[in-house]
């Protein structure tokens, strides 16, 4: 029978627990709590300041009848399908580029990652500078001798959203470029030498053999720049303010006016749980797996 | 055969040639709206008004620079990005190193000390990475009020740190990972506790990852907006907001050179990070990717 423990030693048992504590509970109540809380408000009837009844679904009933919401919806499809895509493709063309043994890699590494480094309201701010119809780019080119050349996008209301796609392409393609790199440099060269050996080119190479190889990278890039998609909220802020009219409104900004605008508290926190149900769906899995492997793999 | 040979070398040189083509050609547009910016942020706004966008300033002018650091109007208050380049100091420092100190205990616990549950602790932390705030900005502007914080640098500080926990956590928890669990086994039979293994021997091992955290959560937490926007109203404002607030004053004729001067100043200490540190920033945002 082993002799009881002194306090001392059982204090020094729970240490690392008592350590942790303190953030334990700043994230049950900062993430957990605080969702529940917003699950709430969404199922009362607040409106300017938080009600603590039950109306059920109500809000929920409001938020879809809302045209606003549906744009706001579509546009978040429209957008991420657009952005991923682009991002995924130049991310990738970027990468296999720079493995081709390239003189002063580091130095274009750090030219197409730095954006990364920027917050969105300074890439909108540049950005809806640069689209400017009457003294940006359009000008530009109209000096160039193309007269006829009109890039005004930014200010039609069916183009809006394209925009603020190549902002975010352009903000976000060197950090997809990063992890494809990884990726790359993880592959085997022995894979690509039996390959050449056997008399396949260089391009076929890359098709067949190298890019399924990069399937894990493809699956971080889809799922981070898809969070980034949902929450992006500051480059349309900036860029369009939601505008022209409604045209650019995401859910992320729908939810920002809706609360702190229109004094539509329920329909802001339905909203906002909306966007927690996507994103839990994609990233909850994701997850799953990558911990899952990370335990089986090492 | 000497033809040949001559061929395939030229193919050869196509094919760099083409890759080099390539590769400059991205970097040109990854600088152009950085230069874009400078060049702007140089220029009268005559010469703005009269048409050169692209091109180097015909008269150099740091007024633009002058006017977004200490003149220009946020709302009605003329002060420039002064004040709000000071609040975000303010707050972007006591949150880095909170946050950051915070991860590094919790990283080592979560390794070096595991108990029956650790594993979802990490797992509940995890989720907290990839939260979209949205979902949490209502309660938390709530619990801000009742602590007195709304509207305060401390509040958002309190914010920053919650939230940048799960980051924080996340590396260093992958990076103690992979120092051997003898060492801290050994330092144990020494009988060294619980608080001497961490600064003696966990932290010294941890340079590099304490730099990268730095660095990720002085960017993130530099750049934030939505928390900025939503807990805070005038002059307790962070940078990022003001900045959007004076390129969005709609009076008068429009001062991009001064938009673009204060652009530039919201995101120069971000830059100069990267500038000096972008080898850890990389790995900041590689290690999003979560395996580690």
């Amino acid at each position: 029978m082993a002799r009881k423990k002194s306090i001392a030693d059982r204090f020094a048992d729970w240490l690392p627990r008592l350590v942790l504590a303190p953030s334990l509970l700043a994230v049950i109540v900062g993430v957990y709590l605080f969702i529940a809380w917003t699950g709430w408000i969404s199922v009362s009837s607040s409106k300017m300041v938080p009600q603590y009844d039950f109306v059920g679904l109500e809000q929920y009933y409001r938020l879809w009848a809302t045209p606003r919401w549906h744009t706001a919806v579509a546009n978040l499809f429209i957008f991420s399908a657009l952005f991923l895509a682009v991002t995924i493709a130049v991310g990738l063309i970027m990468a296999i580029l720079l493995d081709q043994n390239i003189r002063a890699e580091g130095a274009l590494r750090a030219v197409y990652l730095y954006p990364m480094a920027l917050s969105f309201i300074v890439t909108g701010t540049a950005w809806k500078w640069i689209l400017n119809p009457n003294l940006g780019i359009q000008k530009v080119v109209n000096g160039l001798g193309w007269e006829s050349f009109v890039f005004n996008w930014i200010t039609q209301p069916d183009f809006a959203i394209y925009t603020i796609v190549i902002a975010a392409v352009w903000q976000s393609s060197g950090f997809a470029m990063a992890i494809f790199l990884a990726g790359l440099r993880g592959i085997d060269n022995s894979v690509i030498k039996a390959a050449q050996i056997e008399g396949a080119s260089l391009p076929r190479i890359y098709a067949s053999i190298i890019v399924p190889m990069l399937r894990p990278a493809f699956l971080s890039v889809i799922v981070l720049l898809s969070y980034i998609s949902i929450k992006n909220f500051d480059l349309v802020l900036a860029m369009t303010n939601g505008g022209p009219g409604s045209a650019t409104e995401v859910p992320s900004t729908f939810m920002f006016s809706s609360v702190f605008r229109r004094n539509q508290m329920g329909v802001g926190a339905a909203s906002a749980i909306m966007m927690l149900m996507t994103v839990a769906a994609i990233i909850i899995p994701y997850l799953y797996s990558e911990l899952k492997e990370g335990r089986d793999g090492h | 055969m000497a033809i040949e040979y001559g061929s395939a070398a030229r193919s050869r040189m196509i094919g760099r040639t083409m890759i080099y083509s390539g590769l400059i050609g991205l970097a040109a547009f990854y600088l152009m709206p950085l230069w874009v910016m400078v060049v702007t942020s140089l220029k009268p706004l005559d010469e703005i008004y009269g048409g050169s966008f692209i091109g180097l300033p015909k008269v150099l002018t740091f007024e633009a620079w002058a006017k977004a650091w200490s003149q220009a109007c946020i709302g009605t208050a003329c002060t420039g990005l002064k004040p709000y380049f000071i609040n975000s100091l303010m707050m972007v420092v006591p949150a880095v190193l909170l946050s950051t100190g915070i991860g590094a205990l919790n990283g080592y616990v979560l390794t070096k000390w595991r108990f029956k549950g650790s594993n979802l602790i990490f797992g509940l932390l995890l989720f907290g990475c990839f939260l979209p705030f949205q979902a949490v900005i209502l309660p938390m502007a709530q619990v801000l009020g009742r602590l007195g914080l709304s509207g305060t640098i401390p509040g958002l500080v309190l914010v920053h740190t919650v939230y940048g926990i799960c980051f924080t956590t996340l590396f260093f928890r992958n990076y103690f990972v992979t120092i051997p669990d003898e060492l801290t086994k050994a330092a144990q039979i020494d009988g060294a506790g619980f608080f001497r293994i961490f600064f003696s021997i966990m932290l010294p091992a941890a340079l590099p990852i304490m730099v990268v955290s730095c660095i990720w959560q002085f960017t993130q937490i530099w750049n934030d907006f939505l928390f900025g926007v939503s807990f805070t109203a005038g002059e307790s404002s962070p940078v990022t907001v003001a900045l959007n607030n004076v390129v969005n004053v709609t009076m008068g004729r429009k001062q991009y050179n001064v938009d673009m001067a204060a652009a530039m100043i919201a995101a120069l200490p971000t830059l100069f990070v990267y500038v000096v540190a972008g080898r850890y920033f990389v790995r900041g945002l590689t290690a999003g990717a979560v395996k580690g």
